[in-house]
Parts: C-alpha cells; sequence; structure tokens
C-alpha cells in the first residue's frame, strides 16, 4: 500500500502495509536511525518521535494513521554541526552514556519545551517519566533539558 | 450547571441553615487529647481501617506527604482539594477532638461547625461504629503533622458557599446504621458493613444525581467518577465471565484478575491500600461482592466472552488497522503478555459496559500498577492517536470483544476524556 | 610504508592462542575471563603490551601523516574511544581530532580477550599509552638522524611534527615512510605525559561518540544497513531453560515476504524481506504452546539455589582474635538481577563465499569468534567478529546469543546480509543474569570499640558464563547435534568472581573470608556488573556501618580508624567534606544520611558514596536527594568521562537496590517487560549527584565502570538506617520493607 508521510517537512511516499509501526518505516524505509526499537509496547520510551507536536510512541502508532499528521524525528532538529538548542545542550553536558534512549529522550523533552519553554522540576520529571536510561544518565539528562529552557543547570533544592 | 442551583431562594436559605449548625455544634471544640493516649492496638487497627477506607488516596497530594492533602478532586462543581488530615494543630485535626472528629465523619460538620462537603463519603462514614471511628482518630492523630494550610478550592457558585451544603444534606443526606442480614455468613457481614461504611464503594459505583448525590435507590448500579465509570456491583454486572469471590479477592488484592482486567482510574489507588490492608477484611469484600454479582448475566450463563476477529475487521476496518499496529503487539494472541497471563479483551470488563468511558480512558490516558512498581501496565496514547484513532479503536474493541450493540457518540465520549486527562 | 598489514597476521597468530586460551580453562582466566585474552608472550612489558607487543599492531603512521591507532577493546558506551584517543595523541603529541581508532575486530586489532572488569583503561590504555611513547620515540630517532642532531635538540610541535631548537621541522609522515613499527615495543619509553604538560589528557575532552547518538547518526549495530539485508527474528520460548512445542512454521513459510525460515535441530529463525514482516511471524509462531526443557525453579526463594553443593575456599585467614567482648552478626542478600538493556541484542550477518562475517556488540570478538567457529562448524580465521556498538552494556547479556542466531540464520541465505535483533521479552528471558549472593558478616569489637575479629562468608553462583566454546551460546544448546553446555566456573582471587571484594578492605587484627562457589544454579548466570562486588561491598559496608553503631562511633570515623591505604583515606575523606558529613543535617525520623566506600576488587578505583534520603513512614517510600561520590581511579584521562561513569553507577545501582528483582515461577522467568521488571525513572532518581575527581597523575590507570555499584547501594541502605532505623539487610530495599521494619 503507498501511504505519504510528512517527516521533517519532507513528503515521502512509501510502500508498507497500512498497520506496520511508524517505527519500522522511519527506520527502514526512510533510513532514519533517531528512533529506536527498545520494547515495541509503549514501555521505554526510545521509540518516541513528535506527532503533531506532541511526543508519540512511533512503535505503537500505524503507519496509516501518521498520514497527514506531522512527523519530526531528532535528525529533524539538527546535525552534529548545526545542532539544535536542545541538543547543544545534550552535547555541552555530555548527556549520554551508551546513548540509545537519547533520540527518544531529546524528542520527549523537546516536546514539552515546545508547550512550556520553562517547565518546573516537578513538571519535566513528570514528564519524562515514560522515557527509560539503563546507563543511570537521568541527572545530566535533566540538566540539558534545564539548561536548554535556560533554568539553573542544578535541580531546584528540595 | 443543572437548574436547581439557578433558584435563588436556596443561597440565602442554606445560609441560614449553616449558622444554626454552627451555632448548635459550637459545643464539639474540645481540645485534643495528646498522642499517647492511645492504645498501640487501637492505633494499628486505626491502620488497618485507614487501608479499607483508602484515606491515603484522596488525602495526600502527588508528591505530597501521607495525610497532608492538597489533591484536587473534581466533581460537577468544580475542583476540591483534599484536607490535611495529620494531627497539625494549626492547618490538620489537631483542631480536632476525638467527638468532633467522629461528627466530622458521622454528620459532615468541620471542627468548628461548618459544613463539610459531600466529596468527604461521610454519607457512608455515618454507617461505621464509633470504635471503629474512634480507631481511625487515634491513628490519624500519631502521624506526622504537617503544618500545610488548604488549598483553596475552585468551586463554581452557588456550591462555592460551604452553607448551601446544608440545603444538600437536607434534600439528600439522611444516614441510618448498618445492618447486618441475617442468616448470612460473618464474612458476608463484614464484607456489607465495610463496603457500605468505611469503604465507601458507592461513591464511585452508586449512580449520583444530578447534585452530586448517590441515588440510594440504585446502590452500586455504576457510576462516573472522575472521568472513569465504575461498572455496576450487583446483578447488572456486565462482566462476561462470573465473579467469583476468589476472582474478586484477586482483583483487590494484586490490581488485576487473570479471568478479568486490571484496575485502573481512580480504582488504582484503592487496590494500592487493599494489597495491604488485613487479609481477613479483603476476603469479606470480596464474599459479599461475589454474591451482589451473583445474579449478573455472566453467572447465568446469559453472556460470556466474545471474539468476532472478521466480523469486527469487516465493521470496523480502519480501527482493525489501527488495532493490529498499535494492540496487538500486547493483545493478541502469541504476544507476550498474553503468554504472560495477563487478561485478554473479551475477557475484560470495559468492552461490556454500557458506556466507552472506560474504554477511551485507558487507552486515552494508559495505566499504571496498583499496587507498587511492578504489573500491569498500559501505555497512554492520547499523544499517539488522534480524537478520531481513539474512537475507531474503541469501535473496534467494542465490536469485536463484545454480543453488545456498537457505542453512540464515541466522537464526544473522547473528546471529553482528553480534557479530563493529562498531556500524555 | 613498511608496516605489515596487521589484519593477517593478527588473524592468525590470534586464531591459534584463542583456542590455547579456550583448552586452558580457568587457569589462563587469571585475570578475571575478564581481562586480556592471550597468554603473555612479554611479561616485562605494561598493559596489553605483554600480550601484543608489536608496536604496528596498536598504531600505524602513514605517509601523509595519518595517524591510526588499534584497540582490542570495545566502545560500550562508557567513554573507551574518547579516553584512548586523548592518550594517544597526547603520547604522540598530536591533535586528537586527527586520530583514527580502529576497535575490536578479529580482522584488524590485536585480541585483548573481553571489554570486561574495568580493565580498559588498565589493558589497552596502558598499552596504548606505551606503545604511542616508543613510536615517538623511534620517530624522534628518526628525526634526530634526518636533521642530524643529537635527540635533545628538537621538540614535537603538538601537530605530528618536530622542531629543531635551530627551527627546522620534520613531519611524522615522512620520517613514518622510512620506519618499520613492527618492532615490540621497549618497556621504558619515555612518558611524555608524565614529563610535559599535557595537552590533551586530563581534560574534559568531548566524547567522539556523542554527537551521533543525540543526531540520528548512524552509532549502533542496530543502524547497520547493509545492501540487500534481511530482517530475522528467532523463534524459542518464553525464558532460558523452555521451547516451544510445534510451531506452525509452515503457515510462516507460506506468508509473503518471508524469505525463509532458518531451521536446525531446535534452532528457528524466521528472516524476511520487512521487519515487521518478521516481527508478524514470530508473534504467530509463539501462539504454539511452551514446555520447561530444564528441572523445575525454586519458585519464591530468590535464593534457593545458594543452599546447593559448594566449592568452598578460604580466601583470607589471619588468626588471633583475642580481646573482642562484643560479637556483632548479621546476613545481607540480593536477589537475580536483569542487565536488561534499553535496546535488545541485536547483530547483522553475512554468510559470503565461505567466510562469515558478524557486526556485533559482544564484549569479546576474538572469544565470540571461537565459539561461533565451533558452533558454526568452520575454521577460526573464516570467522571474523567486527564490534559496532549497541546499547547499553553492563556485562554479558544477550549480545554474543544474538551474534549465534544471526550468524546460523545466514547460513540460510548465503550472500545476503541478516539483520537480527531479539526482541524486548527475548532479552528478559533469555539473557544470563546477575546472580543473588548471600553474605554473613560477624565480627567483634574490642573494648576501645575497634574491630578485633572480622569473619565473612560469602555464597554465589558463577559470573562467568561467557562463551568460550558454542556450547557457552543459546543457540549452541537448540542445534543439532547440540553442544555441551560450559561447566560454570569461578573467578580466581585477586580479582574474584562471586567473592570479589569478599575481603574487607579494613585494617583487621584477625579475620577470616570463606569463599562458597554453587556451580548449579537455578537459573542462567554470568557477569553483571561489579559482579559480587555489589553483594559484598553492599554487605561489608553495612556492616561498618552496624558496628559503628554498636561501637558508637560515627561512621565515617569508624572507617577511617580502621583504614590505612593514604589514597582511601584521602577518597573517604574528600567525600566526607565535600558531602558536609560533619554537619548533616541530624536524622529525624524520616531524613537520614548515608556513607559507604570501597576499592573495586581492592585493586581498582577508591570510590566513597555518601547521599541523603527521606523516608515516607507511611508507605516506606525512599526519596534519595543529595549524592556526593569521591573517586580516585589514577591518573584520570577524561575527567567528565570519569565522572559519568560513576554517577552512570550510582544510578544504575540505586534503581538495583530500590526495586529490581528478577522474577520466576517454577516454569519460567516471569520478568518479561518493563512491568514485570521495571527499573528506577525521572521520579525515582536523586535529586542531584555530583562527583569529586582524585587525580594522580602519572600513577596506573584505574578502572572505574564498576566502582561505585557497592557503595552506592551500601550507602543507601545505611541512609534509610540512619533515617528511620530501618536496617533493610536483603536487596531490594523496597517500600514494603522499609515499612514493615518501621511498623504503624
Amino acid at each position: 500500500m503507498s501511504l505519504v508521510l510528512t517527516v521533517n517537512g519532507r513528503q515521502h511516499t512509501v510502500d508498507a502495509s497500512p498497520e506496520t509501526p511508524l517505527l519500522y518505516v522511519l527506520r527502514n524505509d526512510l533510513q532514519l536511525n533517531g528512533a529506536k526499537f527498545g520494547c515495541g509496547l509503549g514501555q521505554c520510551g526510545a521509540c518516541t518521535v513528535q506527532v503533531d507536536g506532541k511526543a508519540a510512541y512511533s512503535c505503537l502508532l500505524p503507519v496509516a494513521a501518521a498520514q497527514g499528521r506531522a512527523i519530526r524525528t531528532v535528525e529533524g532538529l539538527g546535525a552534529p554541526e548545526a545542532p539544535s538548542p536542545l541538543q547543544k545542550a545534550f552535547m555541552d553536558e555530555q548527556a549520554a552514556q551508551c546513548g540509545y534512549c537519547i533520540g527518544g529522550m531529546i524528542m520527549r523533552a523537546q516536546a514539552l519545551l515546545d508547550a512550556n519553554p520553562r517547565p518546573s522540576e516537578a513538571h519535566i520529571r513528570a514528564h519524562m517519566q515514560p522515557n527509560l536510561c539503563r546507563c543511570g544518565t537521568h541527572m545530566r539528562i535533566l540538566r540539558a533539558i534545564r539548561r536548554a529552557a535556560g533554568l539553573p543547570v542544578e535541580a531546584a533544592s528540595a | 450547571m443543572s437548574p436547581a442551583w439557578n433558584t435563588p431562594v436556596l443561597p440565602a436559605a442554606a445560609a441560614a441553615l449553616a449558622l444554626a449548625l454552627a451555632a448548635c455544634a459550637g459545643g464539639a471544640r474540645l481540645p485534643p487529647p495528646p498522642p499517647q493516649t492511645f492504645s498501640a492496638a487501637e492505633i494499628e487497627k486505626g491502620a488497618e481501617l485507614a487501608k479499607l477506607a483508602d484515606c491515603q488516596g484522596c488525602h495526600t497530594a502527588d508528591g505530597g506527604q501521607a495525610f497532608a492533602g492538597g489533591r484536587p478532586l473534581n466533581s460537577p462543581f468544580g475542583t476540591i482539594y483534599t484536607r490535611n488530615i495529620t494531627p497539625d494543630p494549626r492547618t490538620g485535626l489537631g483542631r480536632y477532638s476525638r467527638e468532633a472528629f467522629i461528627r466530622a465523619l458521622r454528620r459532615g460538620v468541620r471542627f468548628d461547625g461548618a459544613e463539610l462537603y459531600p466529596a468527604m463519603p461521610y454519607d457512608h462514614f455515618a454507617y461505621a461504629d464509633d470504635e471503629d471511628l474512634g480507631a481511625l482518630y487515634a491513628y490519624l492523630m500519631t502521624r506526622r503533622p504537617k503544618d500545610q494550610p488548604p488549598t483553596p478550592n475552585k468551586l463554581i457558585p452557588p456550591a462555592n458557599i460551604r452553607g448551601a451544603v446544608a440545603i444538600w444534606k437536607a434534600l439528600f443526606f439522611h444516614p441510618g446504621r448498618f445492618q447486618p442480614t441475617p442468616g448470612r455468613s460473618a464474612a458476608f457481614n463484614r464484607g456489607a458493613y465495610l463496603v457500605q461504611s468505611l469503604g465507601h464503594c458507592g461513591a464511585c459505583h452508586t449512580p449520583h444525581n444530578f447534585l452530586d448525590a448517590e441515588e440510594t435507590s440504585k446502590p452500586l448500579q455504576g457510576g462516573v467518577q472522575e472521568g472513569w465509570y465504575a461498572p455496576p456491583l450487583n446483578a447488572l454486572s456486565p462482566a462476561s465471565v462470573p465473579w467469583t469471590p476468589e476472582h474478586v479477592y484477586s482483583f483487590l488484592r494484586t490490581g488485576f484478575d487473570r479471568d478479568h482486567s486490571a484496575a485502573a482510574g481512580p480504582m488504582g489507588s484503592v487496590v494500592r491500600e487493599l494489597a495491604r490492608a488485613p487479609e481477613a477484611d479483603v476476603r469479606a469484600l470480596s464474599v459479599y461482592l461475589a454474591t451482589l454479582m451473583q445474579p449478573s448475566p455472566a453467572a447465568k450463563g446469559a453472556a460470556r466472552p466474545a471474539d468476532h476477529v472478521a466480523q469486527a475487521a469487516a465493521a470496523q476496518p480502519a480501527g482493525a488497522r489501527l488495532y493490529a499496529g498499535a494492540c496487538a503487539a500486547c493483545h493478541d494472541a502469541g504476544a507476550a503478555m498474553m503468554r504472560e497471563g495477563r487478561p485478554p479483551l473479551q475477557f475484560a470488563t470495559p468492552p461490556q459496559e454500557d458506556r466507552p468511558t472506560d474504554v477511551v480512558q485507558v487507552i486515552l490516558h494508559g495505566l499504571q500498577p496498583a499496587t507498587g512498581p511492578r504489573g500491569p501496565y498500559m501505555p497512554a496514547f492520547a499523544g499517539t492517536l488522534s480524537d478520531a484513532q481513539v474512537a475507531d479503536v474503541a469501535a473496534y474493541v467494542r465490536a469485536r470483544y463484545s454480543d453488545r450493540p456498537p457505542w453512540k457518540d464515541l466522537a464526544s465520549a473522547v473528546a471529553k476524556a482528553r480534557r479530563q486527562g493529562g498531556e500524555g | 610504508m613498511s608496516v605489515e598489514a596487521p589484519s593477517r597476521r593478527q588473524a592468525l597468530a590470534g586464531g591459534g592462542l584463542v583456542v590455547a586460551f579456550c583448552l586452558a580453562g580457568p587457569a589462563f582466566a587469571q585475570g578475571g575471563g575478564e581481562g586480556g585474552g592471550q597468554k603473555p608472550v612479554a611479561p616485562g612489558l605494561p598493559g596489553s603490551l605483554k600480550t601484543t607487543p608489536w608496536l604496528d599492531a596498536w598504531i600505524r603512521v602513514d605517509a601523509d601523516g595519518r595517524i591510526t591507532v588499534f584497540t582490542g577493546k570495545a566502545e560500550l558506551g562508557q567513554g573507551i574511544k574518547t579516553a584512548l584517543i586523548q592518550i594517544a595523541a597526547e603520547e604522540l603529541d598530536v591533535p586528537p581530532q586527527g586520530l583514527r581508532l580502529v576497535t575490536a575486530d578479529t580482522g584488524r586489532t590485536p585480541n585483548e580477550g573481553v571489554t570486561a572488569g574495568s580493565h580498559s583503561m588498565q589493558d589497552s590504555g596502558t598499552a596504548i599509552l606505551n606503545a604511542a611513547a616508543n613510536v615517538r620515540m623511534l620517530l624522534a630517532q628518526a628525526a634526530a638522524a634526518r636533521l642530524g642532531s643529537g635527540p635533545d635538540a628538537f621538540d614535537t610541535t603538538g601537530d605530528g611534527a618536530f622542531r629543531s631548537h635551530d627551527g627546522r621541522t620534520v613531519r611524522y609522515g615522512e620520517l613514518a615512510a622510512g620506519l618499520s613499527l613492527h618492532v615490540a615495543a621497549q618497556p621504558n619509553a619515555p612518558l611524555r605525559s608524565r614529563a610535559a604538560p599535557r595537552r590533551t589528557m586530563g581534560r574534559d575532552f568531548p566524547r567522539v561518540d556523542i554527537p551521533a547518538k543525540l543526531t540520528g547518526g548512524e552509532a549502533y549495530v542496530q543502524d547497520l544497513r547493509l545492501p540487500g539485508m534481511l530482517h530475522a527474528r528467532v523463534v524459542r520460548g518464553p525464558s532460558f531453560g523452555t521451547e516451544l512445542t510445534a510451531p506452525d512454521f509452515a503457515a510462516v513459510q507460506a506468508t509473503p515476504g518471508v524469505v525463509a525460515v532458518a531451521r536446525n535441530g531446535r534452532f528457528a529463525a524466521v528472516i524476511a524481506e520487512r521487519e515487521w514482516t518478521a516481527v508478524q511471524a514470530l508473534q504467530r509462531l509463539q501462539q504454539a504452546p511452551w514446555r520447561r526443557t530444564a528441572p523445575p525453579l525454586p519458585e519464591g526463594r530468590p535464593q534457593a539455589g545458594l543452599g546447593g553443593a559448594s566449592q568452598d575456599q578460604v580466601i583470607f585467614d589471619k588468626p588471633g582474635g583475642a580481646g573482642g567482648v562484643r560479637t556483632v552478626k548479621a546476613r545481607y542478600s540480593r536477589p537475580w538481577l536483569m542487565h536488561a538493556a534499553v535496546g535488545p541484542s541485536c547483530a547483522v550477518a553475512l554468510f559470503q563465499a565461505g567466510q562469515m562475517t558478524v557486526w556485533t556488540h559482544t564484549q569479546g570478538v576474538y572469544p565470540l569468534r571461537g565459539a561461533l567457529a565451533q558452533l558454526l562448524r568452520m575454521a577460526p580465521e573464516k570467522v571474523r567478529c567486527i564490534h559496532v556498538e549497541g546499547s547499553g552494556c553492563y556485562g554479558h547479556n544477550g549480545a554474543d546469543d544474538v551474534a549465534a542466531d544471526a550468524a546460523l540464520a545466514a547460513l540460510a541465505v548465503p550472500g545476503r546480509p541478516v539483520r537480527m535483533q531479539w526482541m524486548r521479552e527475548q532479552e528478559m528471558g533469555w539473557e544470563p543474569l546477575g546472580c543473588a549472593q548471600v553474605g554473613e558478616a560477624q565480627a567483634s569489637l574490642d573494648a576501645s570499640g575497634r574491630i578485633a575479629e572480622f569473619r565473612y562468608e560469602v555464597w554465589s553462583h558463577s559470573h562467568n558464563g561467557r562463551p568460550t566454546t558454542a556450547g557457552g551460546l543459546v543457540a549452541g544448546a537448540e542445534v543439532e547435534p547440540a553442544f555441551p553446555p560450559q561447566t560454570p566456573r569461578p573467578i580466581p582471587m585477586p580479582e574474584g568472581g562471586g567473592d570479589r571484594n569478599a575481603i574487607p578492605i579494613y585494617a583487621v587484627p584477625a579475620g577470616r573470608v570463606v569463599s562458597h562457589f554453587v556451580r548449579d544454579a537455578p537459573l542462567r548466570a554470568s557477569a553483571l556488573r561489579s559482579l559480587g562486588a555489589h553483594l559484598n561491598s553492599f554487605a561489608i559496608e553495612c556492616f561498618m556501618d552496624e558496628l559503628a553503631r554498636v561501637a558508637k562511633a560515627d561512621p565515617v570515623a569508624f572507617r577511617l580508624a580502621h583504614l590505612e591505604d593514604p589514597r582511601a583515606r584521602d577518597v573517604v575523606s574528600r567525600c566526607a567534606e565535600a558531602f558536609g558529613w560533619a554537619g548533616r543535617r541530624p536524622s529525624d525520623g524520616r531524613r537520614g544520611s548515608g556513607f559507604a566506600f570501597a576499592r573495586y576488587k581492592n585493586l581498582a578505583s577508591y570510590c566513597a558514596v555518601a547521599l541523603e534520603v527521606e523516608v515516607e513512614h507511611e508507605t516506606g517510600a525512599v526519596q534519595v536527594g543529595r549524592v556526593v561520590a569521591a573517586v580516585d581511579a589514577g591518573d584520570v584521562v577524561n575527567p567528565n568521562g570519569l565522572q559519568n561513569q560513576i554517577e552512570g553507577g550510582i544510578v544504575q545501582a540505586l534503581s538495583w537496590s530500590t526495586v529490581e528483582e528478577v522474577g520466576f515461577d517454577q516454569a519460567h522467568r516471569t520478568s518479561f517487560d518493563w512491568s514485570a521488571y521495571p527499573i528506577a525513572r525521572f521520579k525515582d532518581v536523586p535529586r542531584s549527584v555530583t562527583v569529586q575527581v582524585v587525580d594522580r597523575p602519572g600513577a596506573p590507570f584505574l578502572g572505574a565502570g564498576e566502582a561505585s555499584q557497592g557503595p552506592a547501594s551500601a550507602a543507601l541502605a545505611n541512609a534509610v538506617a540512619d533515617a528511620c532505623g530501618a536496617r533493610i539487610r536483603d536487596l531490594p530495599i523496597s517500600p514494603d520493607k522499609v515499612k514493615a521494619a518501621i511498623g504503624v
């Protein structure tokens, strides 16, 4: 089945069965690496992309349901030589260990900052709750989000 | 807003009544006893009862100290913030004598004589024994005090005038005393007592009228609370598999039952406490509730699990495609979750319910394990699927997993549920 | 260019020695089954130069001045690439940006065994440091000849050239053209990093792998896309020790898009043009019932297997112990734990012209090559394993198994690359686990409150199930004929496995430590980050607090009173000072502070952790506030990278210690996804973590990746006990356990 997707502002025509989760189409048809397979169950957030501005699990979004909606992946934010402010903040904080979760982290955090440019600490943590990091990079991810939001990089004291 | 509240006479009358009540209540303002006067046994008993009543569930804010209040409760008249029930002398129960506390739970009157909003289920607590209420008092008065002033409620007029509650009480609040059923087992009667009194199951599971009072003529026939539908717990139970005492116990104790479904929405915090309540009491609850549901269609063989794969795909092709990519990885045969004993959807109650509320809520907002970090989980689809897509999935689920007619007004149900939930 | 291409020579030499290593068994596994992979040929040389002394195996300088550095270690997200580049750049005195680094590849790099045990800096870092110094020395000699001046008459310029004091320059590339690096390293080549001001070592050089990871670059084996690549899924029962009964292969084979179902004995993999087709085919096959093939599991008794027959060894014995007036005893335990990487294991394999190439995130390309060659019944030189990063690696997870699965699948479709990825439930069901352990401590205190005698016993299964034969791979038991399973083996002291860190680092006048190795384990056991050091450091550091309490001593002062090693004392003091231990908030029934310290393996990094907690009385929930750590990892190459490792170790250990526990019933593991094996999320992690780095320029590199797990877990338990009196000795420290201990 031929489907038209709008990814990072560009239209792509792909041939896939309509129920195929968007994740597989992004990775295998459009050759975008940013969204990762972590669980296929909406439990870890490694596959997070933005759909119409909201953080979405691309592993649970059938590609047919992604037609006509604005899809943004981490590739759409910036590149190594021209990173987005949030990507730059992750670089400045060296906020990655293995980094497998980070594309999803950035996309979920970006959805938050798009909606609320100066979130509270509690709001940041609650919003990031769906995404898992196994290396324990949480403190740096939080610092990077605060940095991108122009907040003090250290956590507000309890 | 309902028409009754527009009648101009009522607020004035309410104010007058409130003043009268406040005057006669003044004598209850006695100093509270010091903590050491409570016996360990009484505190222990109070702890158990507090779990059965899920005091923490309502009286603890997200991330806040237990019992210090501040949790928002949505009602048809706006948002009520629960109160601080730690023993703090300025902002909490420290202002209540034992008698004032019992009066508050039994009659809905604050320490200073003011009315308490019926968001506090005193219409149920009124059925509790004094001894139990006293134990609850002993327990709460030995918690760590927290100075936490109340968050102002956000209510629409005239509900924002506390005195109006007096009218409400005059109309709807006529509690009696608990009466055991002769000839029934001790467990049945214990369960009945807990359901009617401290368990306040009817606060969610009984339909409410236009002034948000329980319709006492329809006990446990299903109600809406916090945007979720609490299904009937009697002959009207829509379950597709009969609820035996063992099934009810498993559900109340662990948050899910292999032959039914997982606790979602406001039931989550109830289960969290029941998981830690005395086993005998939870068994008693199970015996009583299973007995109430005995005449249900499933128990009589008039309802059974359904899985109409082909018909549903034909009737709801868009929903079928969405389901195959968004839901089947967990809910279809061969999925790890199915292999591990989580209930298949034809066993779940929400697809059988008269309204789509719970199916839509759980798709949009997911569910979290009830008893701890481990347990049934479902991701929130609010950010992933559009309203129309959620409606399509819900229609497909209904068509595939029930024998009942399609739901009407799915679109408005989705829009309403999305307004009530988080951002996903 | 006279440098012999290292690939062929390495492949041949490495292959022969890998076989020798495998056959030799535990005796050669000295150093861990975790460190170097080969028998030393040059014992006098530092680091991995012992096993691979040839300079051209490590460093190549092209005629155009381009420098390539080779390491047998792998990037696991620990930042090793960046650190090795910094080391090489410092010693060669070139800009780090221009260096190329080739990591573990049986076709190109030295055999450095596995990347594990916090050995990479000690083994490979030390080798590259000295190899680079050797290369610079040889280049300097060539420069002296070229410039006709004495070796002291010129300096390196910092950008790949020498400049004589009279202003003439010569570039490395020009010199390299006439220079053979196929010579053995000299043990005492002068180290630039010891003498001159450093340009790159000791600095927060940004990690080279991070930009691609933040922007969707190709960073992982999961991202490999080779021309004509197919997608595969392996077909198995729900967990190790189970199998599917009669899955419907015929139906799947007939599905459009399915290219093949590769089968060999009980092994089966579905191979498709599109990944989603393979995923759906797998779900269809998984509808088949499953059965247990191994003995039943001891349901509900996490440590039950430790009651089995054990090999007992006294690993510390110091007679005496008079003068004790009070005896304290305690028993500690941990449950089975998972690696649980966020991305399931993945590999790409290509079988072409009789040659198998496998792109893998294994920790040991050479040992894997040996095991794969056996499994595939191919000569080792016909198998090449190339390391490509995967999702987080915390020890021996499914990486090797999925590489074998990919290779077996690739045999069915010669000429076409096959990308094989496990599903979430396969990762959790089949990966080797970190085993449950029990530690029993007993000590007596003398009248002055000092330790008079310290006894400790630990029970553990193996932490070393890494494949050295086909029997160490999941598929090895499935193919026909099947390979015999590897015998679980202990890791000998001084590094130890289950008994790692079982010997107290504290000065005790008398004591005895017994290690009980229980070979037969109910679940699949292998290496999980820090191995036995996690439980042993947890136990001993909790016990030190319990002793301090009996002695009515401050926990930090009590430790210092029993610590002689000045570096250990330094780390303890630095941590206490940075935390503000002396002026800490007194415990008040809900808030408290905890402290713990360990030197990893008693021979690697020193790490102390202090943290504060708040306990919710009504639920027993523990929230960690501020965490402060201090670490001495020897000569620090990249302080930020070191801090990242310590921070990550702390946060991961707090997750282990509060929520994690592998569940199982009699038939299988029940922890099949993140709802059944939850780990800490953002609301659960500490408010802040800061790491004080104690730098020791010129001192040997000490691995740090596993230094903080034990101390973090013990500091948490000590803080909870301080806060509310609940002394939880059995991990995890769950809210229900805390609540039960504090009462109503």
